[in-house]
């Protein structure tokens, strides 16, 4: 039997030389069906403080709740078929921003499915290990059921809520917030 | 399509925290709550695959990016990708970056007062095979300064990141070379207990990939996040 998984080690300050080729901001293309969403916010750390060297990772299913897992090693990216995939550096105001299609339901662990969310991967210099975060829609019905919500007491579930800016559905904000009263949920698995 | 089994859970001691105080830059960028304990779903079960030509060719060879060869030792770097079950991690990316001899990165944020090598960007890609194994051609990154405490030095390294078949399974780890003084004092490479783990970040100098009269071979095995495996496996 092989050893327990390497250990992880952070990226450094230096991430962008070999992270940022595969630096994807709009992760679907014009023949992609669903409805089109922008997310933006910011990352901040423990005493208030944007972080202009985070990068953050997104997997998500597509508009019917279907991952591209089958994606065939000797095809193309792009095209019709939706990847899933994100990578958003923060600029030097520690904000980011993606659009994509928001996901469809995917199965839970209880037979139900789960709300529709968004996978996130969270790295920085000063992260030994990626932190691990969701994105759910504020308001969306779904919400009420999720397994994973449920997890979480009620009075933080509002961090993992994007949130339409000016009233706006397909222009949303989520903020990422390391320490503090407004802490952002973080996940482990 | 494999069946979705979860990955097994993290042996204490082989991870990091998030919070290391030593490494002074994660004490405000750590959780100050503790993290929430999920049950994997098809969410952490399913990751991005990317297609074969993600990968530009020539990209496994970082000494020739450029008209010239750059400064430095030239090293191969080679290794095989498994996960906790003992299978082989075919066609899965892994990204290189690093600095050049001098110990200093091509990155706009890099002040260390050290020459940048024109011939050297310090970028890498490359797919595992069919078997899990891949290689690099790079020179041996230099030592550097940090500022996270007095006379702080960085061991040489060489950053690397792995996604695997999941989200579960995603990777960012450094791989450092054996003998190395600095490594000792290195908050970064000691932000574990379990000291089999950290020899395991320690590249092992390898006769069968180093080339005669053209550069030394470094093997770096990687292990991913993976199931169990069971006797039972392969007799369906």
């Amino acid at each position: 039997m092989s050893p327990p998984a390497t250990t992880s080690q952070t990226v450094g300050p230096f991430f962008k030389i070999g992270l940022s080729p595969l630096y994807r901001t709009e992760l679907a293309s014009a023949e992609i069906p669903g409805e089109r969403i922008t997310i933006q916010g910011r990352v901040l750390d423990g005493q208030g403080h944007a972080i202009p060297d985070a990068v953050l990772e997104i997997w998500q299913a597509d508009a019917e709740g279907n991952y591209s897992q089958s994606l065939d090693f000797d095809k193309e990216l792009g095209g019709s078929s939706f990847f899933g995939f994100g990578r958003i550096p923060t600029d030097a105001q520690g904000s980011f921003r993606f659009s994509t299609v928001k996901p469809g339901s995917v199965p839970g662990t209880d037979g139900n499915k789960q709300a529709p969310h968004i996978l996130v991967s969270l790295f920085m210099r000063g992260l030994l290990i990626r932190l691990v975060t969701r994105i759910y829609f504020l308001n969306d019905p779904a919400n009420e059921k999720d397994f994973a919500l449920q997890l979480v007491e009620p009075a933080r579930r509002s961090t993992l809520m994007a949130i339409p800016i000016n009233g706006n559905p397909s222009l949303l904000e989520w903020n990422v917030i390391l320490q503090g009263e407004q802490e952002t949920v973080f996940f482990d698995f | 399509m494999e069946p979705l089994l979860p990955v097994r859970s993290i042996v204490s001691g082989t991870q990091p925290l998030h919070l290391h105080p030593p490494y002074v830059t994660s004490k405000h960028r750590s959780p100050a709550k503790p993290l929430i304990r999920l049950p994997q779903t098809i969410s952490e079960l399913t990751g991005p695959t990317f297609p074969r030509d993600i990968v530009k060719p020539g990209s496994f060879d970082l000494t020739r990016q450029r008209s010239g060869e750059p400064l430095g030792q030239r090293i191969v770097v080679s290794g095989r990708v498994m996960d906790e079950g003992d299978r082989p991690v075919p066609h899965t990316l892994i990204e290189l970056w690093q600095a050049n001899a001098a110990g200093r990165y091509l990155h706009e944020r890099d002040q260390h007062d050290a020459p940048l090598d024109p011939n050297f960007t310090g970028f890498g890609q490359v797919l595992t095979d069919s078997e899990g194994r891949y290689t690099f051609v790079t020179i041996r990154p230099g030592e550097y300064p940090w500022r996270n405490h007095y006379n702080a030095w960085r061991p040489a390294h060489i950053h690397f990141s792995l996604f695997g078949p999941a989200f579960a399974t995603r990777l960012v780890t450094q791989m450092y070379f054996p003998g190395d003084p600095l490594l000792a004092h290195d908050p970064i490479f000691n932000c574990v207990d379990d000291e089999n783990a950290r020899n395991r970040l320690i590249s092992i100098f390898d006769w069968n990939c180093t080339i005669p009269e053209q550069a030394l071979g470094y093997r770096f095995d990687i292990v991913l996040r993976g199931r169990d495996s069971s006797p039972f496996e392969n007799r369906s």
